[in-house]
């Protein structure tokens, strides 16, 4: 239901009515077939919103290429209704009468991923954006870097199309600043400035400059700093710590002057040809509607602000958010909340999973091994995306003329309905055995047409499709003669290939419902917890005596959640299920198996065997911990701590002091602390953040501020991340008179031990001098580590990579956050990077949301199109094994007429069927089947002969 | 490029079905034009393009053969 809104929810969790509205779009989708003709006869021209109003589309259009579905609207605003469209559209898709409906539906739970909008900077009238066309957007800037936005991908400043030498990049453009009320940090600007900056360093054909203005660059996600060093160093991108005050147009030049204050205060300026403003974060105002039609309440900025313990829940139970709706953040951020709310959801609905299923009907498949050829070649116009270019009739008529081919048609819109019940009817009619349809693309259209064929009792593997379309039709236009040359010749091939093709059916295999969760920290708990709640049994392997993991060191997080009340109750659920295996110092060992079947050896001290289990899925939780530090006195003196010993010693409000007495005075009678932040992050062997440190440091001193008022304290640091709503902590820090005071990398502070406190050493990059600060306590922000030794165990156990920092590599990093390489085992908490409690707890209902997408199945059907070892080719060589990048084959020996033959074996369950054994293959002993190499060849031959 | 002209080659393009093979379908979407001379086999991964195929392609009459993944 695109186009359509949400106008209200009642009724319960578990039993909602929700009431949808589906606006018109004024173009029947069932018809449209996104040829675009009707966009080339509408007279109207206006700004492209989707370029940012860098470029102009007309009143009926698709918002961009590669939009789903791929079906044109009619923007009512700007259409004056003059009917061309519907004159020109041969699908009839264009239908004027269209009327908003609103329609009920029943559901059990609601998941709300609204997004947001972005800062117009037009309000800040200094920086001249709207006022002079060379200062843009950082999302216009995107558009203008991309290869379908309004200058084709060629990197030119809008004022006169020039090449830009110089441009600069500022940060922080309505974030950070209360002015604009937006007090937050929009936590993803840092990271696209500095990859526009790369990117438009590549896209230049001449040197460019870019320099980016910030106050702290915020590269705390995952291998962020990597990148943000590769930006500095090998790209050369300059990086300006400054508060911009004013971008000045230098009259006449098409230039912009850049007013600001540099890093000691004092005023600078330098000139660019084109200025990117990094806009932040707005809650959009429709989600703003949203939230109060569905009274929910939102913070001071109108975002959704869930607890950091329940972080995808609102105010009203069943009722979830995910993605910028509750607050800035990047895309694998938003994929992981989006999984968690999907985990929340299921664990609501799980009494009902698959209650509501509909199972589809196929005919018999018929067994055509025996048949002689009959190939039926359907040729599409696509209205006239083919036939204007193409020759279809010509095509159509020489298909006639190649080997096999029983039946040919030509097609308005080969994938309407009609066509497809036409097809199915001919399919049975004239018996054919191989269908091929010469339309458009087999990665948009091909499962639509091996449904059809399937229908008709054929395997869905006899179907070919040749791409005449946006391989031919769409990019030859001005070359009708060879365009249908060229058709025929994709047909030619389409034939050969289908003369070869056989029926494939997929091995199916059972799955083993239930899960290993491996670390029991709030993190793997969440996960088993949520895992249960779905219905699949856990295994939950622990390698210490107790559960807990890091949290035990915890206070309270950020916003004042008890992060020991919470785990108390986490631990006791946990333990007191029926269906969760709680197995305390225990350790995985091996593993065998694949998605759905595992079979896992574990150990459990002080036992010296090995104890199997067997699982469906893996959930790996295995953690991090602080560093102990090696430096500014750490372990030598006792007044020098870190952030966790401060923290367990760190009183509840009122109560008394948790842990062991301090080694130091008393909380309350110190006179002054300081914090020293990135203790073994970002630095050479350990070049990442350890992202909790800032906001941790921050809430800390904030306690310690409240429990002292007259404490002076000291933080110590390189850049302030504190992303999100964390910057209002850091606010309030600043506003209670916590002193932040930078240090550079190259220039560390001391720390000395006098007398019974410390002196630590620094240099005040305003006052431009050394600075002596005397304190009673020094409290290390140390880096989160990953346990190197076991994650390297556990990573070979499971064939899941870790990366540089041995921290799990996940299987993309945007997109698919929470899974690992290795299909079935899925990654969360610290395990894949440091992060804080309310992430770990997202991170691992996504790991057990995507968990149990596997899990629910009872079968899962294998991809036929996988390798084949043709054994009496095999001679055993074994070229083909090493290559394999899933690991899927296997050398073996058996006895054959009295003497041993070797030959490979495929794990089915393993291969992906990318055919690298094919290619390294000398003896053609393993093929992958319907891309066999006498298939290709076949293709290839084809092209090559003439008509 | 004239639609008449004397000597045109012919070029067999193995693309990957998950990335070139998009692209070439990415290029048709924005009408990018190109010369007819090349044809795409489809590939699931061009990883499995054994090296004897692009011999065959050459030795057959391919005047050119590209490897796109």
């Amino acid at each position: 239901m695109t186009n359509s809104s949400l106008l209200g929810v009642e009724g319960e969790p578990g039993r909602f009515k929700a009431s949808v509205l589906l606006k018109p779009r004024y173009i029947d989708p069932a018809k449209c077939t996104g040829c675009g003709e009707c966009a080339k006869h509408c007279p109207i021209s206006m700004p492209d919103t989707y370029n940012e109003g860098l470029a102009r589309r007309k009143a009926i259009y698709v918002q961009y290429a590669q939009a789903v579905p791929l079906v044109y609207r009619i923007d009512t605003e700007a259409c004056i209704g003059c009917g061309l469209c519907e004159r020109v559209c041969l699908a009839k898709a264009v239908t004027y009468a269209d009327a908003p409906r609103e329609i009920s539906l029943d559901v059990g739970s609601v998941i709300l991923a609204p997004g947001y909008e972005v800062f117009n900077p037009v309000e800040l009238f200094d920086y001249s954006y709207g006022r002079h066309p060379n200062v843009v957007t950082s999302l216009q800037f995107e558009r203008i870097l991309s290869a379908s936005g309004p200058y084709r991908g060629h990197l030119l400043r809008p004022s006169d199309r020039g090449h830009p030498k110089k441009i600069a990049f500022l940060q922080c453009v309505g974030s950070r600043d209360e002015r604009e009320h937006a007090g937050y940090c929009s936590s993803v600007c840092c990271m696209y400035a500095i990859k526009e900056a790369m990117i438009a360093k590549e896209h230049s054909a001449d040197p460019l400059d870019c320099a980016v203005f910030y106050m702290d660059i915020r590269a705390h996600g995952k291998d962020f700093d990597k990148y943000f060093l590769r930006a500095q160093e090998k790209a050369g991108v300059r990086f300006v710590r400054s508060k911009v005050f004013k971008v000045e147009p230098k009259n006449g030049t098409g230039e912009l002057s850049v007013k600001y204050l540099d890093a000691s205060g004092a005023p600078a300026g330098e000139d660019f040809d084109m200025v990117v403003l990094s806009h932040g974060f707005r809650a959009s105002k429709q989600a703003v509607d949203l939230a109060n039609r569905l009274r929910i309440p939102v913070n001071e900025y109108g975002f959704v602000q869930p607890g950091t313990l329940r972080p995808v829940d609102t105010a009203r139970g069943g009722i979830f958010a995910c993605g910028a709706f509750s607050g800035p953040k990047d895309i694998p951020e938003s994929v992981t909340e989006a999984s968690a709310a999907a985990a929340d959801a299921a664990r609501l609905l799980a009494p009902a999973r698959g209650t509501m299923i509909t199972k589809v009907e196929y005919p018999p498949e018929r067994d055509v091994r025996a048949e002689a050829l009959r190939i039926g070649v359907f040729v599409c116009h696509c209205g006239i995306n083919i036939a204007n270019t193409v020759d279809v009739t010509a095509v159509r008529e020489y298909a006639k003329t190649l080997p096999g081919v029983a039946f040919t048609e030509q097609n308005l819109y080969t994938c309407s309905q009609d066509a497809q019940r036409h097809i199915k009817e001919m399919i049975i009619e004239h018996s054919l055995n191989r269908v091929i349809v010469a339309s458009c693309s087999p990665r948009t259209h091909e499962p639509i047409f091996r449904e059809t064929v399937r229908q008709a009792g054929l395997n869905p593997y006899l179907f070919e499709m040749a791409n005449i379309r946006d391989q031919c039709s769409w990019v030859h236009q001005t070359q009708p003669k060879l365009a249908t040359k060229k058709a025929k010749r994709l047909v030619r091939m389409a034939v050969a290939k289908a003369s070869m093709l056989e029926s494939l059916a997929g091995a199916s295999v059972g799955v083993t419902a239930s899960a290993l969760v491996v670390g029991g920290g709030i993190a793997g708990m969440t996960a088993a917890l949520n895992l249960v709640e779905q219905g699949f049994p856990v295994f939950l392997i622990e390698k210490e005596a107790e559960l807990g993991g890091n949290a035990r060191l915890l206070s309270r997080t950020h916003d004042g959640a008890d992060v020991r009340e919470f785990l108390v109750g986490l631990i006791d659920r946990v333990k007191n299920h029926p269906k969760i295996t709680v197995i305390t110092q225990a350790t995985v060992v091996e593993v065998a198996g694949f998605r759905g079947n595992f079979k896992v050896g574990y150990m459990v001290v002080p036992r010296k065997d090995i104890l199997r289990l067997e699982c469906g899925a893996v959930v790996v939780a295995s953690g991090a911990s602080e560093l102990k530090p090696a430096e500014y006195l750490y372990g030598q003196h006792p007044r020098v701590i870190t952030q966790l010993d401060l923290e367990q010693r760190l009183p509840e409000p009122g109560g008394e002091l948790p842990g062991a007495p301090l080694d130091v005075p008393a909380l309350e009678t110190m006179k002054s602390v300081v914090m020293i932040q990135c203790v073994g992050s970002r630095q050479q062997g350990r070049m990442y953040c350890s992202r909790v440190c800032c906001t941790q440091a921050i809430k800390n001193a904030l306690r310690l501020k409240e429990l002292n008022p007259a404490m002076d304290i000291y933080v110590l640091y390189r850049d302030i991340r504190t992303y999100g709503f964390a910057e209002l902590l850091y606010r309030r820090a600043r506003a209670q008179g916590i002193t932040f005071l930078r240090y550079d990398e190259t220039q560390k502070p001391v720390v000395e031990a006098v007398g019974d406190g410390l002196l630590v050493k620094t240099f005040d990059h305003v006052l431009g001098e050394p600075l002596h600060i005397k304190t009673d306590a020094v409290v290390l922000a140390a880096a989160i580590v990953a346990p190197e030794e076991s994650n390297l165990d556990l990573s070979h156990a499971l064939h899941v990579p870790l990366n540089e920092d041995h921290f799990f590599l996940e299987a993309h990093v945007k997109l698919r956050p929470v899974d690992a390489a290795t299909d079935g085992v899925y990654i969360c908490g610290m395990a894949h990077s440091p992060k804080t409690v309310d992430e770990s707890i997202k991170q691992a209902n996504a790991a057990a949301s995507r968990a149990a997408t596997l899990l629910s199945k009872t079968q899962i059907q294998l991809d036929p199109v996988i390798s084949e070892v043709i054994d009496a080719n095999c001679d055993g060589c074994a070229y083909c094994v090493d290559p394999c990048p899933y690991k899927a084959i296997t050398l073996v020996e058996y006895m054959q007429a009295g003497s041993v033959k070797k030959t490979v074996e495929i794990d089915d369950s393993k291969c992906q069927g990318c055919g690298t054994c094919q290619a390294t293959c000398p003896k053609k002993g393993v093929v992958v089947k319907h891309f066999k190499l006498d298939q290709l060849s076949a293709m290839v031959l084809a092209a090559l002969a003439e008509e | 490029m004239t639609e008449e002209s004397a000597f045109e080659p012919l070029i067999i393009a193995f693309c990957c079905n998950w990335c070139s093979y998009a692209g070439a379908d990415l290029a048709g979407t924005a009408r990018i034009q190109y010369p007819a001379n090349v044809v795409i086999v489809r590939v699931m991964c061009s990883g499995m393009v054994h090296s004897n195929m692009i011999i065959e392609a050459l030795t057959k009459g391919a005047d050119g053969v590209l490897v796109a993944g």
